[in-house]
């Protein structure tokens, strides 16, 4: 079933493609040798390269082409064994070159594909293209009414451009290409992923057509949509829009919009007759790369285990349910984090468990999972305390609460607070025996025929016990006596 | 003795220094002197007379003591004011530029001086290397020391390296630094009747060399001597991490191949250089030229460059190209001179218009053009795939021959009243010779040969295969032996 | 082609110049007369040649990834026509 939107006069549907800005994961800067790192004073991570000074040149930094292919390998790319650097001829204050240095003609990476799973299955969504080009600076215009404040820090340092086709078709496809994407940048230790911070940037090319539809009607690319949630919003706006524009008789020209999320609508930026003519021509101070087989077989035998990968292991080995497989494998923390838990455990309860109980937590403690003050070793203790009946999952909750709290070994708690469960036969049935006595009347119920009064003697068990009982064997005994 | 010491060269100027007869110092205040002397020329932009003496003192010293000396210990050169040279005002001779101090050194001058070299001064060039006459030059135009036939100062020197030619042929440095993008150091060579060589593309670092057009860019040295250029470009050239074009492969000694002989050696004479536009008087020295490689063993080839006339437009789109995105970076923000502006746009078109001259501007507006959407395949790309024709030209043609000789500008040097009056389109025609080495990458030395019956120095280019210097520097020290050039400007003989 | 007078403002505009009518003529003129010389080109068979980026013969030059260059803010703001406190200042941008 085909996502598509009700207009007052039609049925609409999607064209939607991304365009994925990836800050490289670097030492320094992909074409000089001053620091990559986020979040220096201003204008410290700034060489005379970096700032264009006359006569300065760039070099390429090995390690951002490595990132790149890396990345590419992931896409399930084809890797360009020749690319060349091309440059993007703009004025801005905070781009010193007067050009940006990027691949326009030969990209490093051309086609591939993401997998992509939502409420309507599993799609491939095409990728178009990565390459590798450099980040601008930052402009600051708040801290003065007449001027802006120029920041190069960020200006120079490697990013990767990456090209959906336009293969999707929902805001949820839109939104789960992003999280799939991310998850593979993060898996593969290329890119951190932090939209917040700005290492991933995403502009969206949103169009509509009359559901049936073959042709393309002109698309507008919505720039700086900067969280999974904000491109499901903006493309939902944006498409709304449209459709309203053409629902009254008006049409429109390819255009370039602005998000606003405190307003929940898109601005015009630049319309087609104002757009830039940037110019692109070969950057001739820099040379072809050109990579050999050897070279990337070798970055490929060395990939980790990629989000999709891990999903299939999860469920076809570990028999965790595709949705639960998804969420575990959406990040490689959690990933880690279950895989060092589930070792000698369950897998699936511990499934249950780190998305159940510590997501629950971790949520509202306003945690991340590499904080947790519960650590995937202790989790898996937890999960093995249940199955081998020392304490029961009531308990277990309790004893959860606890190692939130003081970030303590499961064992040591149940000793420490005497939670272990009793398992003592004779211990149970004197306890039963007592009960059973102060309510004659509802034994004689239940013997009359009255089944369900069974569970409020077990609740009644519990609750003396404080829990302590194991459950089944409460239940076990319990028939035994009434039996009697 | 003063006169004396100006008139050495540089090979000279070093046996004298070894055995104490002279020194540094000695010989620095020389050119000094005649720096004073000549200011009229305006060959230099900013003189550094203290540094100079102090740079000097302290070779001597080393000298002195037997510590280890370059190879170029203890010689006065110049620096094309192209070169970003730490500390010193570095100009490109423009407006825009005219105050910056650059906090580097360009690897080229960098080389020269840990080789021992002592430095005068920056000299003049046109504006950011665009011209062929020093008259872009922001700090005024540069005179020929070769006077006119009634006698007057009124010639240019050529460009864009004719401060480098100027100082070199009237004896204000001993060598110096040119750099060359379509004729810059070879034409300025032939108007000033010393010797330069535009290397191998790829030769020499660009890092720290302001811009002009990436792709041709190259720097070289300019002498009064074949073997003073070698020596020169012996220290110049090399790998350089910061350049990713410059070659990868070690430097042969220079020097090595000259005073070699040519027997067996097959040398070019390309027939499209026979062209409308060239002067008889300098037709004749080309042929001088030819008689004397034919005399020293060589065997002489008529060969065919047929592309050669598409060299000068394909070299200005080409170049026009490169520079229009090269000098996008002088807007005003970081280190230019700043004219300021309402917003952001107004201050980058106010700095820029009032930073750049007239035939600066023109190169930006054309190259500008030439990329712009619907124009780029039919000049840009157009161009480039024209420039591979050329290349091939030549390539073709070192099948066959081991060098090229051919004359270096189609005239001699012309007066700066008759510059001013040509479109500009016709002051390109001087770089018709020195094009087409350029777009190949081929190196390509220019020397002077004779005079013309204007008593002006007429050059002839010696051009050869991809990183063969060597042929280039052998055949050219066999010109400059049989030629016995006196290169002696009428400034300097007074 | 003529470079006409939409075409010099608009390429003035992208190359951040601007000039007064008289000049902004002077420069098309010039320019026109630039470009008529080039038409030559067109005349040369170019089906099937390669355009001739770069005539270094070498490819991958590459650096390690080491950080090289530290902390020279003092510097780079000793050249600047205008900064505070180590930011660049320029005129207002619009946003």
């Amino acid at each position: 079933m085909t996502y598509t939107i009700q207009g007052k006069t039609d049925k609409w549907e999607l064209v939607i493609g991304l365009e994925v800005h990836c800050q490289i994961i670097s030492q320094s800067k992909v074409f000089s040798p001053s620091s990559a790192v986020f979040g220096a004073e201003q204008n410290t991570h700034v060489s005379f390269i970096d700032a264009a000074f006359p006569g300065m040149l760039p070099v390429v930094n090995e390690k951002c082409i490595e990132q790149c292919v890396k990345t590419g390998l992931g896409l399930n790319a084809v890797i360009n064994k020749y690319s060349r650097f091309d440059r993007k001829n703009y004025f801005y204050a905070d781009l010193p070159q007067g050009y940006q240095i990027s691949q326009l003609y030969h990209p490093i990476v051309g086609e591939g594909y993401i997998e992509v799973t939502t409420s309507e299955g599993t799609r491939k969504i095409g990728v178009e293209r990565l390459h590798l080009e450099q980040d601008a600076g930052k402009s600051i215009h708040d801290m003065s009414p007449t001027k802006s404040f120029i920041d190069l820090n960020r200006c120079g340092v490697g990013l990767m451009e990456i090209v959906s086709k336009p293969d999707m078709h929902s805001p949820e496809e839109a939104g789960e290409y992003l999280r799939q994407l991310r998850a593979i940048v993060r898996a593969l230790g290329t890119c951190d992923g932090n939209m917040d911070e700005g290492s991933m940037r995403c502009d969206v090319n949103i169009s509509v057509r009359k559901a049936g539809e073959t042709t393309l009607r002109p698309r507008v690319e919505v720039k700086n949509v900067n969280s999974v949630r904000f491109v499901m919003q903006a493309i939902e706006i944006e498409a709304q829009r449209q459709i309203e524009l053409y629902e009254s008789g008006q049409s429109f020209d390819q255009e370039t919009r602005l998000f606003d999320s405190v307003n929940m609508e898109t601005r015009l930026m630049r319309s087609k007759e104002n757009a830039n003519d940037y110019r692109y021509f070969p950057d001739p101070d820099l040379l072809p790369v050109v990579l050999t087989d050897e070279y990337i077989e070798n970055i490929r035998q060395n990939l980790p285990e990629l989000p999709e990968a891990k999903k299939k292991r999860y469920i076809e080995q570990l028999g965790l349910t595709p949705y639960d497989a998804g969420i575990l494998t959406a990040d490689t923390e959690t990933s880690r984090y279950f895989e060092t838990a589930i070792i000698g455990q369950d897998a699936k309860k511990v499934a249950n468990w780190v998305m159940g109980d510590l997501f629950a937590y971790l949520n509202k403690s306003n945690q991340t999972i590499t904080e947790s003050p519960i650590s995937a070793e202790n989790l898996g203790e937890l999960v093995g305390l249940i199955a081998d009946s020392t304490i029961s999952g009531k308990i277990a909750k309790e004893v959860f609460e606890i190692m939130a709290e003081t970030g303590k070994k499961p064992s040591v708690i149940v000793e420490e607070k005497g939670l272990k469960q009793v398992s003592d036969t004779g211990a149970i049935e004197a306890l039963i025996a007592d009960i059973l006595a102060q309510n004659a009347d509802k034994v004689a119920e239940i013997k009359a025929g009255k089944d369900k009064l069974k569970g409020w003697f077990v609740g009644q068990i519990m609750k003396a016990s404080q829990g302590k009982v194991n459950p089944a064997l409460a239940n076990q005994l319990l028939d035994k006596k009434l039996a009697e | 003795m003063v006169s004396q010491l100006t008139d050495l060269t540089i090979s000279q100027a070093l046996d004298l220094l070894d055995k104490k007869e002279i020194s540094s110092v000695e010989l620095t205040q020389a050119h000094l002197t005649e720096m004073d002397r000549a200011r009229f020329l305006n060959a230099y932009i900013t003189e550094t007379p203290e540094l100079a003496l102090q740079q000097a003192a302290e070779s001597d010293k080393k000298r002195a003591t037997g510590e280890k000396i370059g190879r170029l210990e203890g010689i006065p050169i110049a620096n094309k004011d192209l070169y970003c040279t730490k500390g010193i005002r570095t100009t490109a001779a423009s407006k825009i530029l005219s105050h910056f101090v650059p906090p580097y050194e360009s690897t080229v001058t960098q080389n020269l001086k840990n080789a021992g070299t002592i430095m005068l001064g920056k000299v003049n060039t046109d504006q950011f290397a665009m011209g062929g006459s020093t008259m872009t030059s922001y700090f005024g135009v540069t005179k020929n020391p070769w006077a006119d036939e009634n006698g007057e100062y009124n010639l240019v020197p050529g460009g864009s390296s004719g401060g480098s030619a100027a100082a070199v042929a009237a004896g204000l440095c001993m060598g110096a630094t040119g750099s060359d993008t379509g004729g810059s150091i070879r034409q300025p060579a032939s108007f000033c009747g010393i010797t330069g060589i535009k290397p191998t593309y790829g030769r020499c670092s660009r890092y720290g060399i302001v811009a002009f057009a990436s792709s041709l860019d190259q720097a070289g040295p300019m002498a009064r001597s074949v073997k003073d250029c070698a020596l020169m470009l012996n220290e110049m050239a090399g790998f350089d991490v910061h350049d990713s074009t410059v070659a990868d492969f070690p430097v042969p000694d220079f020097t090595q191949a000259l005073h070699t002989d040519l027997k067996g050696k097959k040398i070019g004479v390309p027939k499209e250089y026979r062209s409308k536009d060239l002067n008889p008087a300098v037709a004749a020295v080309w042929d001088k030229g030819i008689e004397y490689l034919k005399n020293a063993g060589a065997e002489i080839v008529e060969i065919s460059l047929p592309h050669t006339k598409y060299a000068l437009p394909v070299y200005y789109i080409i170049a026009c190209a490169e520079a229009s995105s090269n000098l996008s970076r002088y807007d005003g923000v970081r280190y230019t001179t700043r004219v300021d502006g309402k917003s952001l746009d107004e201050m980058y078109e106010n700095t820029r218009t009032d930073g750049f001259g007239p035939e600066v501007i023109r190169r930006i507006l054309l190259g500008t053009f030439v990329l712009s959407a619907g124009f780029y395949d039919a000049y840009y790309i157009r161009a480039q795939r024209v420039r591979r024709l050329i290349y091939n030209d030549f390539i073709e043609a070192f099948k066959t021959v081991d060098a090229i000789v051919a004359p270096a500008a189609p005239t001699t040097a012309l007066s700066y009243e008759a510059m001013k009056n040509m479109k500009p389109v016709d002051t390109y025609l001087g770089d018709v010779f020195t094009t087409p080495s350029s777009l190949a990458g081929v190196p390509s030395l220019a020397l002077p040969i004779g005079l013309a019956e204007n008593g002006l120095p007429v050059g002839l280019q010696v051009i050869g295969k991809h990183f063969d210097e060597n042929t280039v520097f052998q055949v050219a020290q066999i010109l400059e032996d049989e030629a016995q050039f006196v290169k002696t400007p009428h400034y300097v003989k007074g | 082609m003529s470079f006409d007078e939409k075409t010099i403002k608009n390429i003035a505009k992208l190359s951040r110049l601007h000039f007064p009518e008289t000049e902004e003529a002077k420069f098309a003129q010039d320019i026109n007369g630039i470009l008529q010389w080039v038409e030559e080109l067109k005349e040369v068979n170019v089906d099937g040649v390669e355009p001739l980026v770069s005539v270094t013969p070498r490819t991958n030059a590459i650096r390690k990834d080491e950080v090289v260059i530290g902390d020279i803010q003092a510097e780079l703001m000793e050249n600047a026509p205008e900064s505070v406190q180590g930011f660049y200042v320029v005129p207002k941008m619009v946003e």
